[in-house]
């Protein structure tokens, strides 16, 4: 597409005009590719290479927009669309707006200018009181409250001390610090050279994880820029501080994402967590007091010195403050990047700024939180989405990852699949985390299968109330979630596996069966020549045709070969 | 770039292990480390050959074994499952005419799952070495094998 872009652009000797910018991601992906125009700010969606040309003589020689390509054919513009209207973009603020690559547009719209004024106008306890009072918690998850952590940092004896960026990003589904990282790589780099003014560090890691090369490339951009600018380097801003940055990479390992894991991991160890106490605050990499925080986190922090911390907390609840950036994915209309105050109610996160379930299906859950999060049911939709008001429900903010859920999902399988992730994720240092998430999966394999009994719901809570209490770090200790909060909203699914041997959603293939409607088989014999093993049987011109249960394998084959709606998937196994 | 050369730009310091051995594995054609490696890279950075080998089998993007030119990775997480990264996952194998974990006999390919890639927006998704490929249908794995099998 870029490619097409330049070559449409030289050829109607536009290339010196028109500048065309690869930014970071703007949020809306199922729309993709998209193309923003200034500064009118016509948005472009599912442009295709083949569009090039027309964009350039149209709206650039001739000044009208395609407007086939708009977003919806004389939509208004994007500032004005629900999906943008409703979200506070801070931390993604010129994602999509700025060139990443070129420290100048960052320079442009304030960049940098937050640390000038932390050094030159503020002394580090200031800028520590500052971040305090703004409310600002962590967005690696746990919600530690961040000024409190730049203290105990900065209190702690020790030097030198190190600022850390956890760039490991691995809950699936998430991908907000992938888009800041990409989009806006010196809002991190700023927020990390403020972090380390206040507590007292003059040398700081960003540990990415490999998977994530574009990032790493404008990082490593990014870092050189501003080496070359003075942002980082000896006496920034002519104060009496330096401060450097390095990059590490993980090599593909979820754990490494807790913090010392991935301490033990820069130290180049296996990334296995240790208990803490101590805290990394007090001893971290190399044995020195260390300030780790998340992207997200660090990307917050130029807004809170340039704007106030009086203007940040009148932003989102009592307890949490701030905006967050959410990813929006599975059953629901607009997937992608959102970014929306704390606070905002699960339904207009939803059915507002997502659009709801498409057609056709309805809301069943939303799994919020990612792997380590819970799955929140539809009575639940008006509670806010802030720390407290999730965790109280039985599921957590983590990293923002929020999958929608229709009709069509059967719970107990959800919690199976999260449980598969972190079982295998699980780095295997402590017993209740290794052996009690698979005892956990062994339950629900029984129950999925049909073979499972009354007895297994009570042994799922009291191991899954065993791991969580008893594993060494995060991983094992919100392992259940899943498990724990599908089994809290939605029982009687569990139950009707385990009784009536029969999955609601007809997902679990040995709880389901195929059978023919009579009535409506024409004996077209398309069901006998889809079927693999034999099972759906007939003659041709002879309705009804027949499924011999005992040889069918539940591959649905029939059911989408059947031109008529004849054949029917079922709860429960054929009695 | 010899191994030498590759490992003398690093620091001696053991924080830099998982990059030099990142470089190394990626400057192998073989896509894997070889023990000579491993006893390299501990002498450099100062770490017992024990513990470098410790660290190595911890990380699953490093291989003691040879693995294809290419490495294939599809996303096997919830975004990308629920997009039908399984229909992928069976091109591929039929393509490819390996399992997961396996090795084309030409060397060219190995088939890998891994968990989220972080591009949820363009499920299922797969990485080809560094090359996200999203939005993947079957006809789109097979017209990504073929472009990378003509180019070698
Ligand atoms: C298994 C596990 C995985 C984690 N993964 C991440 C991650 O990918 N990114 C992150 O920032 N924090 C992650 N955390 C949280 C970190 O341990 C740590 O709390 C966080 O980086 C602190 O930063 P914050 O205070 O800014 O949130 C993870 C924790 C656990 C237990
Ligand atoms: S789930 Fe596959 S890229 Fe995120």
């Amino acid at each position: 597409m870029k490619r097409a872009l330049l070559q449409a652009l030289a050829d109607h000797g536009l290339a010196s005009e028109v500048q065309l910018v690869e930014t970071g991601c703007m949020g809306p992906c199922e729309l993709g590719p998209v193309l923003l125009v200034y500064p009118e700010g016509t948005f472009y969606v599912r442009v295709r290479p083949e569009d090039a040309a027309e964009i350039v003589v149209e709206h650039f020689l001739k000044g009208r927009p395609v407007r086939r390509l708009l977003w919806t054919e004389g939509a208004p513009p994007p500032r004005e669309i629900p999906f943008f209207a409703r979200q506070k973009k801070l931390v993604l603020a010129n994602s999509g707006v700025i060139d990443p690559e070129r420290i100048e547009e960052y320079i442009a719209v304030g960049g940098y200018e937050a640390l000038g004024r932390a050094l030159t106008q503020m002394t580090p306890e200031q800028v520590i009181a500052e971040v305090r009072r703004s409310g600002l918690r962590g967005r690696g998850g746990a919600g530690f409250p961040t000024g409190a952590k730049w203290e105990a940092v900065r209190a702690a004896p020790g030097t030198p001390k190190y600022v850390i960026c956890n760039a490991d990003e691995g809950d699936p589904g998430a991908f907000m610090d992938r888009a800041v990282l990409e989009g806006d790589p010196h809002s991190v780099l700023e927020g990390m050279a403020i972090a380390a003014y206040a507590v007292g560090a003059n040398h700081g890691y960003i540990y990415v994880r490999a998977e994530y090369p574009l990032a790493v490339r404008r990082l490593e951009v990014a870092i050189a820029q501003a080496r070359k600018l003075g942002v980082l380097g000896e006496r920034i801003f002519d104060a009496d501080f330096s401060f450097d940055i390095e990059l590490r990479m993980g090599a593909g390992a979820f754990v490494c994402g807790e913090e010392t894991a991935l301490i033990a991991s820069i130290e180049g160890r296996r990334g296995e967590p240790r208990p803490r106490p101590p805290y990394p605050a007090t001893s971290g990499l190399w044995g020195k007091p260390t300030l780790i925080n998340n992207v997200e986190t660090y990307a917050s922090v130029r807004h809170i010195i340039l704007n106030g911390a009086d203007w940040f907390a009148q932003i989102g609840t009592a307890g949490s403050k701030g905006t967050k950036v959410f990813a929006l994915a599975g059953k629901v209309r607009n997937t992608g990047l959102v970014e929306v105050p704390m606070g905002i109610t699960l339904r207009e996160l939803i059915f507002d700024i997502g659009g709801g379930v498409p057609a056709g299906r309805a809301f069943k859950a939303v799994q919020i939180g990612g792997p380590s999060g819970g799955c929140l049911p539809a009575s639940l939709l008006d509670v806010p989405v802030d720390y407290d008001s999730l965790r109280e429900h039985g599921a957590i903010m983590g990293s923002g990852g929020l999958i929608v859920l229709d009709d069509s999902a059967c719970m107990v399988n959800v919690a199976k699949f999260f449980l598969e992730f972190t079982a295998d994720e699980s780095c295997g240092k402590c017993i209740p985390c290794r052996v009690g998430t698979r005892m956990m999966l062994g339950i629900l394999d029984r129950i999925t299968r049909g073979e499972g009994d009354e007895e297994d719901l009570r042994r799922l809570v009291e191991i899954g109330e065993m791991v969580r209490a008893a594993s060494l770090c995060g991983l094992g200790q919100t392992a259940p979630n899943p498990v724990l909060s599908t089994l809290r909203y939605f029982e009687d699914e569990y139950r009707a596996h385990i009784h009536e041997r029969a999955c609601p959603a007809g997902v679990c293939p040995d709880l389901v069966h195929y059978a023919i409607l009579a009535e409506r088989c024409r004996a077209c014999d398309a069901c006998r020549r889809a079927c693999p093993t034999g099972a759906a049987q007939g003659t041709p011109g002879q309705p009804p045709y027949r499924i011999v249960d005992s040889l069918c394998i539940r591959c649905g084959a029939c059911l989408e070969a059947c031109p008529f709606g004849a054949v029917e998937k079922r709860p429960g196994q054929r009695g | 770039m010899d191994k030498e050369t590759i490992i003398g730009q690093y620091p001696r310091s053991p924080d830099c292990l998982l990059s030099i051995l990142h470089d190394l594995q990626e400057a192998n054609p073989e896509n894997y480390l070889t023990e000579d490696d491993l006893a390299l890279v501990a002498a450099h950075v100062g770490l017992p050959l024990s513990a470098v080998h410790d660290a190595v089998t911890f990380y699953s993007m490093f291989s003691l074994r040879p693995r294809g030119r290419h490495i294939i990775r599809l996303c096997a997480s919830p975004n990308c499952h629920l997009a039908g990264a399984w229909s992928a996952l069976a091109e591929l194998r039929t393509l490819l005419g390996v399992d997961v974990g396996g090795t084309t006999p030409d060397g060219l390919f190995t088939l890998e799952l891994t968990s989220c890639l972080g591009v949820c927006g363009v499920a299922p998704v797969m990485m080809v070495d560094d090359e996200v490929v999203g939005n993947l249908t079957p006809d789109k794995v097979r017209q990504t094998i073929a472009r990378y099998r003509e180019a070698g």
